[in-house]
This record gives C-alpha cells, sequence and structure tokens, in this order.
C-alpha cells in the first residue's frame, strides 16, 4: 500500500516539474534576450546576484554583534525560522546537519546559520539550546524587530505572524516564513537557494559547489 | 554480575534503548495506527509536532476529531502548506478525514498532531502518551515515540524511525 502511494506522488511530481521547468527556461529566455538587448549582460547577471543579501546586524547566542562582516570569509547557509515551527524549520536544519555530515572534511568549509524571526518567543538562549540539538555547529540568530525586518528585506524572506484562532487575534500564533536555505558565498552574496522540497542529492550538489 | 547475565542485561538494555527507533503501531477496530512519533525538544521550545500513519481498513470513513496529551496544554490538529515557497501552518477544520479502505499520513511537508504548551522538553528515547479520538472509532491511545530532533523529512527516506 505505500509503494503505491509512493508511486503516485512521483506520478504527480512528473508534470509539475515539466510545467516548472518550462516557466523557468521561458522566463530565462526573456531574461538573456532582455540583457541582451540592452547590451548589458554581464551587468546584469551581477545584479541578480547582488540584489539579495547585503549589510545587517543580529545579536548571537551571548548577545554579541553578529554582522555580514562577522560571517565574511567562509560560505554560509542561511535560514530563517522559529523554534517553535514544527515542522520545516527542524526539517531545514536537519537536512544541512546531514549535509554536512555526508562531506565529511568538508563540511567544516561552510557556516549553517539559523536566524529566528520570532523574538518574542526565542531568546538567544533559548535558540542556541535549540541548535544545539542538531549535533553540529550551528550558528543561532535573532534581533531587534527592527534588525529583523531589515535582514528579512535585503534577504527577500517573507515572514508573517499569522494568529492560530482568527477569532483571538493576541492569542497564540504561527509564523508564514519563506522555506527557502539561502546560499551564500564568503563574501555574503547570494549565489543560490535550497528549495523545502528539493532532494537532497540536488541540495548535495549545490552545497559542494558553493564550498567549491 | 556474571557474564550469561551480564549479556541478558545488555541485550535487554539494548532492546529497550532501540525500542522507540523501531516501527510500532495500534489496531482499533479497522483502525490501524502505524509508528505515532515526534521530535524530541529542548528548553524553552514549547510546541511539538506529531506524525502518523492511519490505515482504514474498513468499509465505513472515519473522522480524526481531536487529541490530548498529559504531557502538553493543548493539541491541535494542522496543515502545512507551500506557497509561493512560504510555509504555512494552518488549523485544521472539522477534524481530518480518514476514508474507508485508504491510508492517511500525517507527515512532515503535509499534516501533524501539534502538541502545543509542553510542560516539560519531550526526551529523545522515551514515549509520549497521546489519546485520538476518532468519530466512530472512539477514544485510541498510542505512544508517540520521542526520536532525535533531525529524525525524517520530506525526501529523506529512512529516517522516519522505519
Amino acid at each position: 500500500m505505500p509503494d503505491v502511494e509512493a508511486n503516485e506522488v512521483i506520478g504527480m511530481a512528473g508534470p509539475i516539474k515539466a510545467i516548472g521547468l518550462l516557466v523557468t527556461i521561458v522566463f530565462a529566455i526573456g531574461l538573456i534576450l532582455y540583457a541582451a538587448k540592452s547590451n548589458r549582460a554581464a551587468t546584469k547577471a551581477d545584479n541578480l546576484t547582488s540584489t539579495l543579501g547585503g549589510p545587517f546586524e543580529l545579536a548571537a547566542r551571548d548577545g554579541s554583534t553578529v554582522t555580514n562582516q562577522t560571517l565574511a570569509g567562509k560560505p554560509y547557509a542561511i535560514f530563517f525560522g522559529y523554534t517553535r515551527c514544527p515542522d520545516v524549520c527542524p526539517t531545514s536544519l536537519a537536512r544541512m546537519a546531514r549535509l554536512r555530515k555526508q562531506l565529511g572534511a568538508d563540511g567544516k568549509k561552510f557556516n549553517i546559520v539559523f536566524v529566528s524571526v520570532d523574538p518574542e518567543h526565542d531568546k538567544p538562549a533559548d535558540i542556541a539550546s535549540y541548535v544545539d540539538m542538531f549535533g553540529t555547529a550551528i550558528i543561532g540568530l535573532t534581533g531587534t524587530e527592527a534588525q529583523l525586518n531589515k535582514i528579512e528585506k535585503r534577504f527577500g524572506v517573507f515572514v508573517r505572524r499569522v494568529p492560530m484562532d482568527p477569532s483571538q487575534p493576541e492569542g497564540d500564533y504561527t509564523i508564514d516564513h519563506t522555506a527557502a536555505i539561502y546560499l551564500m558565498s564568503a563574501t555574503g552574496a547570494l549565489i543560490g537557494t535550497i528549495d523545502h522540497q528539493e532532494s537532497n542529492a540536488t541540495a548535495l550538489e549545490k552545497v559542494k559547489r558553493l564550498i567549491a | 554480575m556474571r557474564p550469561v547475565f551480564r549479556s541478558i542485561f545488555l541485550c535487554t538494555l539494548a532492546l529497550n534503548l532501540a525500542a522507540p527507533l523501531m516501527a510500532h503501531g495500534f489496531t482499533a477496530g479497522s483502525l490501524k495506527i502505524d509508528h505515532p512519533w515526534t521530535r524530541e525538544t529542548t528548553k524553552g521550545q514549547v510546541v511539538g509536532g506529531g506524525f502518523l500513519t492511519i490505515v482504514n481498513e474498513g468499509k465505513v470513513d472515519d473522522l480524526l476529531v481531536s487529541a490530548t496529551t498529559p504531557g502538553a496544554a493543548e493539541v491541535q490538529l494542522h496543515t502545512v502548506t507551500m506557497n509561493n515557497g512560504v510555509m504555512q501552518m494552518r488549523r485544521v477544520k472539522g477534524g481530518i478525514a480518514i476514508p474507508a479502505r485508504q491510508v492517511v499520513k500525517l507527515e512532515p511537508g503535509a499534516m501533524h498532531i501539534m502538541f502545543m504548551g509542553l510542560k516539560a522538553p519531550l526526551a529523545r528515547g522515551k514515549m509520549l502518551p497521546v489519546a485520538l479520538r476518532f468519530r466512530r472509532a472512539g477514544i485510541v491511545k498510542v505512544q508517540f515515540a520521542i526520536q532525535p530532533v533531525d529524525s525524517s523529512g520530506l525526501n529523506e527516506a529512512g529516517h522516519a524511525g522505519r
């Protein structure tokens, strides 16, 4: 029975992937035509990677300030979430931890960074004990609302608090948030993302490229 | 300790330690509940997601209405969807349908049972008792295996503890 289910899921994914690929190709062709037309192909590519990322300032587990400068010098994978997220966040951090393990000695060539976008609940010490569960060094960060707004904007990360019970807007909330893992170069430029639904093999290739 | 007793002791210990990582199941009438599991949590982390597979071998539809556990103040049923790369978690209204002759999987990336207001962190290797309430099958008591935080996930076969 589970086998049948698995096949169905794969069967569904085929057409969706094909459509996704088609959209990507059409978009890419459009972009190339646009770039060629404006005769700025080289600068266009630079712009694409440099539009996301940039200066930010957050707080580490001991309360000290961590900026993009602090993280510079080593590529890093950065993920935005919150410790009360029961699904996507532990899955993503566990995946990064596993990818690092798969890389063996090369696993040390990049940092894993977790940014909590829920400063109301997640204090630096909470984030520290959370990331420590994953059995590998993960840099846990958070910041003030203003600091977080700034980095979310710079990284194009969507974050929205949504009440669990619409009739109680002041009650418990969940946070809709971007589930992608951002891959940053040693200079802090965005060079790619790992999508939540991507296979581990693809993700591993991306991390290999990140640290190459 | 005599060697023979020591080896028996060690075997028993090993089995006990391995228990939460092995598949376990529960049966209630025509419902089979396969390997309920959750992830360990740390202090300050007051919620946890629970996952399980429910097989309805009967000819009649059922409905997972709600759940309770002595380990948490409240238990909710949630669904998780991805919308343009954004994760959205929402409360499931009216319960989770368990249609006749079907398998319903509550798994990462889809649906889960959310333990809210955990009274103590969920410790790896322990079990969390949970009472599931079905419309037809009634209350079914199960044990959620508390697995390492890096257990399972989408596209990560072999990590669901099976």
